[in-house]
Formats: structure tokens, C-alpha cells, sequence
């Protein structure tokens, strides 16, 4: 958390890059796991998508880490505040977490972890299929809760910029300068 | 200002000054939802999904819980590959470069239940691991037919059905299976050549077939469309007019055989000629085509699937090393969704020891 009405220009692209990788990386999974004709294309692009977002993520947090973020506009009621740091949170969670399942679950079934050409990663799991078993289901859970905390994430900026207008929405938009203004234009 | 402002109050939010701004964002979510699930297969009513594949197999064969949905009964193999380097002229994959490779694999027959009795009629499987020293990993599954009996996942689906056993009978319905081929003309033609060539009498001398074709990639980066085959080394017989009374004479057989001397195969590669068909795995290609002895798999070792390297392991033909692709041809991506169906269902069951087991065979020979 930081004093400033910005969100950092690195966070922004990074949030909207990624916003874009996971809503095409949910699509892909969904549509991959019924496929016969395209599941090894599927299958060939969500191992490398999956492990940029892990990238990403990680970034991310490390940015975030650093350079904060601005605080909630200060009128906001705390239950509210802490309902959006939660979802926050929960998204990062499950942005690091799904990749790392899928990671370990492709390790436990001993398939080669290839991303492209000949580059692979190393197993992080032991082959045991049993443990590929649970982490595959556990896969999927996470995916649907990641569909089900974003969608609500949307939703909520969309509150704040349709109803509260209280510049949240605006700040991951545009940035600093709009922020302020709209914010003041709204006193 | 630290007092909350009433904007942010629930009464507000669902106050009807916001019901127009409600319903626009209710109507987003709603529409990203539909897109997902269209993108799942929820609204477009039934399609073949690699699901429903592995479903048909489990209402031909029943569930056998723990074990393969097809190729059920089988052994581990192991052994090694050595490439003499022919196959380098095609592919720059490491594992055509000269030198030993370690291999893993299966012998299996082609059989939805893993305790059926063996016999002469059963289609018989060769699945390989190659594991060069750089990591990456070869997996193939092989059988001993010329063609595959079917071109697509859709004619797969109906010919299980088509072909089910009767359980009066105990054979497909002759009915079911001319539809099915007046259906499917391809497969009318592939099951006809399958039928023209008798089967050998083990494992030990058929010859496995890779049946779908794959894209070689040169160092060069010229590409050439491959299909590969297992020829033994072991003079071909014919199987006897009699399957024997043990029901596992099949795998019996091949365990004595290679606890007296390890068993070899030629690996070729036959070289596609533009115009041959890569999208049909029931087309044979014209029989004058090029092939390069690549090198020799000596299978050394055979093992229970319970205790052994394979049972663990799903052979889905498109993990390729670098320097192969999949062709064109349909069934590939079929064949390694369903695969991994297959994988995912069993992978959670209970397992339960394997019908064959080659220890007993080995123990039942020094007995003798």
C-alpha cells in the first residue's frame, strides 16, 4: 500500500497482459478437455501459457511488493475494504498456484513438461499417479474458483466505476492524473 | 475525510437510481459466463468429446477399474535401442544419432478387459519409451496390423459399438457390423487388408506398426512424412489354427523367450513421397516406398505390470522429442485425448495385480 492515487505503469500493463492471458488460458482449458481434433494444439499452447503467467505472476507480486499500491479511497466502508483485499489476495493465490498444480500434476504422471523445440522443465512432483490423480481434480477446483473470483473481481471494478465513480476502476485504466481528478470531480 | 460516504452503502448500490447500471454489469457477467461455456461445449447439445470415447469403451467392456480402457492386458518390457545413425538423414532427434538408448515399453493385446483369455485374433501392441540422455522422451504405441481400422475418433465410436459382442453369442451382430461398414467405407477396406495378413504366432515375431504418419524434420529443416515399423528379427510363423488352453499363452511364451535370449526388431522408417496420404491411417502406402534401418531395439527384460515401468505410464504417441511432429492425420490428437482420458480415470482407482505375471512363468519353467 502506498499513499500515491497511481497505480504503477508496470503493474497496470502487467495487470492487463495477464487479464488477457488468463481469460484466453480459461478458454483454452475449457475447450481442451473435450477436444479430440485440436487437443494436441490446446495441449501445446496452454503448457507455455501456463508457465509465462506463472512469470508474470511472480513479477507481479514482486512489483507489488515494491512499489505498493494505492490505498482504497478513504470513505469506503472497512467491511468493504477488506472484502476487496481478500479477493485480491485470493486471485494472486490462485494465478501462482494454478500453474505450479499443473506443473506437478504433469511431474506425477511423468510426462515430459515440454514448453517449445526441445526446452522442458524438470519434474516437481515424483511420478506417482495416484498424487496425479488428486492434483488433476485439484486442477480443474482451482480453475473454476479462478473463473468465479475474477468474474466477481469485474464485477466489482464495474461497480466502482459505474456507481461509486470514485476513481478505483479509472486508476487501473488510465493511471495517476485521471484518478485524482475524477476522484475530486466526485466530492 | 475518514467517514464512510453513503455511496458505498448497500442501499445505494441496489437503490433503483443504479438499476439500469446493475443490469449492464449483471448483463457482462452474464455474457462472459455464456462465452465460457460455450467454449466448454455447454450449449451446443452432445459432441464427440474425448470423454465420451472412453465412455464407449466402458459400455462395450465394462469398467475394470485401475487398468487401460484398451490394450487392458499386458506385460512391462525393457531394453535399449541402437541407433546406427541411418535415421539422422530425416530428423535431427537425438535419438537417431549413433549411439545406445535405454527403452521402456508394454507388450499388450488389443483387448477393452485386462483378464480375457489370449488368442489368435486379438490385435497385439508394442508401446516404447525411448530416453535419450538429453531428458526428452520418445513415446510411440505400435500394433501388429498394416493399417489402423479406422480413419477419425468418429468411425472409432461407432465401430466400438458396432462391433460389441453379444453377450449371447458372444460375437458382433452381423447386422450392426454391415452398417457400420456401409457406413464407413474405409474401414470396410482397411479391415479387409488387416484380414489378408495372417498373425504370427507370439509376440516375439510380429512386426509393429506406428500406422499413423509423422513429420521428420532434417537438420536442415527439410521435412519428409514417416511411418515407422518394429520388424523382428525372429523368422515370422503363422499362428496355429488352435489357441492354446493356457490363457495366457501369448504372454507365457514371450517371457520364456526372453529369459533364454533377448529379442530384437529392426526399426524402419518408410520414407513418404509427396502425395501419399498422411491424413488416413487406413491407407497403406504404395509397398516400393524407401525404408531406413535406423538401428536395433533389443528388448532384454520383462517385468508384471504391477511392480514394472509401465503400468504408470500413458504411452500417448504425440510425446515427441524435438526434430518429430504430428502429421495431419486426425487421429493423433484423438488418439492422445483419449489416452490421457483413459490415464486420468484409472490413475485414481484401486489397482489390482495384473493377469500376467512373469515371475510365476519364469518359477513355472525352472519347475519343469
Amino acid at each position: 500500500m502506498n499513499n500515491s492515487k497511481v497505480v504503477a505503469l508496470p503493474l497496470r500493463l502487467l495487470h492487463w497482459s495477464m487479464a488477457l492471458l488468463i481469460f484466453s488460458m480459461l478458454a483454452i482449458g475449457l475447450t481442451m478437455v473435450t477436444s479430440l481434433a485440436n487437443y494436441n494444439l490446446l495441449v501445446s499452447i496452454h503448457r507455455p501459457l501456463g508457465i509465462l503467467i506463472l512469470l508474470l505472476a511472480l513479477m507481479r507480486l514482486v512489483v507489488r511488493l515494491t512499489k505498493g499500491v494505492p490505498s482504497m479511497p478513504s470513505d469506503m466502508p472497512v467491511w468493504q475494504k477488506g472484502l476487496a483485499h481478500a479477493s485480491h489476495w485470493v486471485l494472486y493465490v490462485l494465478i501462482l498456484l494454478l500453474p505450479i498444480v499443473g506443473w506437478a500434476m504433469l511431474s506425477a504422471a511423468a510426462y515430459p513438461i515440454i514448453l517449445f523445440g526441445s526446452v522442458e522443465l524438470p519434474p516437481i512432483a515424483p511420478h506417482n499417479i495416484a498424487l496425479f490423480s488428486i492434483l488433476r481434480s485439484l486442477h480443474t477446483i482451482l480453475a473454476y474458483s479462478l473463473f468465479c473470483v475474477v468474474l466477481v473481481h469485474a464485477c466489482a471494478a464495474l461497480v466502482h466505476g459505474l456507481i461509486f465513480k470514485d476513481g478505483v476502476l479509472q486508476s487501473m485504466l488510465r493511471g495517476g492524473e485521471e484518478h485524482a481528478s475524477v476522484d475530486s470531480a466526485n466530492r | 475525510m475518514t467517514s464512510t460516504h453513503e455511496k458505498y452503502a448497500l442501499s445505494n448500490i441496489l437503490g433503483r437510481q443504479n438499476l439500469v447500471r446493475l443490469a449492464l454489469i449483471a448483463a457482462t457477467a452474464g455474457s462472459v459466463t455464456a462465452t465460457f461455456a460455450y467454449a466448454a461445449g455447454w450449449l451446443q447439445g452432445w459432441k464427440l468429446t474425448q470423454d465420451a470415447v472412453i465412455d464407449r469403451f466402458e459400455e462395450v467392456n465394462g469398467v475394470h477399474p485401475g487398468f487401460r480402457r484398451n490394450h487392458a492386458k499386458g506385460v512391462c518390457i525393457e531394453g535399449y535401442f541402437d541407433s546406427n545413425g541411418n535415421g539422422a538423414v530425416l530428423s535431427f532427434a537425438k535419438v537417431f544419432e549413433p549411439g545406445r538408448i535405454p527403452v521402456e515399453g508394454r507388450f499388450a493385446v488389443a483387448v477393452g478387459s485386462p483378464d480375457i483369455p489370449d488368442s489368435g485374433k486379438q490385435v497385439r501392441s508394442m508401446a516404447l519409451r525411448f530416453r535419450p540422455a538429453n531428458g526428452e522422451e520418445w513415446r510411440t504405441g505400435m500394433n501388429d496390423i498394416p493399417v489402423f481400422g479406422v480413419r477419425d475418433a468418429a468411425g472409432f465410436y461407432d465401430q466400438l459399438l458396432a462391433m460389441k459382442p453379444d453377450p449371447a453369442t458372444g460375437k458382433a451382430d452381423p447386422a450392426k457390423v454391415s452398417a457400420f461398414l456401409a457406413e464407413h467405407p474405409e474401414s470396410a477396406n482397411a479391415i479387409a487388408l488387416i484380414n489378408a495378413k495372417p498373425f504370427s504366432s507370439g509376440f516375439d515375431n510380429a512386426t509393429y506398426n506406428g500406422l499413423n504418419a509423422f513429420d521428420f524434420i532434417a537438420a536442415d529443416g527439410h521435412v519428409t512424412s514417416v511411418r515407422w515399423s518394429m520388424q523382428p528379427t525372429a523368422p515370422f510363423e503363422k499362428e496355429p489354427a488352435d489357441a492354446p488352453a493356457d490363457g495366457n499363452y501369448l504372454f507365457d511364451e514371450l517371457v520364456r523367450k526372453i529369459d533364454s535370449t533377448p529379442l530384437r526388431w529392426h526399426f524402419l522408417l518408410t520414407v513418404g513421397q509427396p502425395g501419399d496420404v498422411t491424413n488416413d491411417a487406413t491407407i497403406a502406402w504404395p509397398d516400393d516406398r524407401e525404408r531406413i534401418d535406423a538401428g536395433v531395439l533389443t528388448i532384454t527384460g520383462v517385468e508384471a505390470e504391477d511392480t514394472g515401468n509401465c503400468r504408470d505410464i500413458n504411452f500417448d504417441p504425440l510425446v515427441l522429442p524435438d526434430g518429430i511432429r504430428a502429421s495431419d492425420d486426425p487421429l493423433l490428437s484423438a488418439r492422445s485425448a483419449a489416452y490421457a482420458v483413459s490415464f486420468e480415470r484409472r490413475a485414481g482407482e484401486p489397482h489390482s495385480p495384473s493377469a500376467v505375471q512373469p515371475d510365476e512363468v519364469a518359477k513355472a519353467n525352472l519347475d519343469e
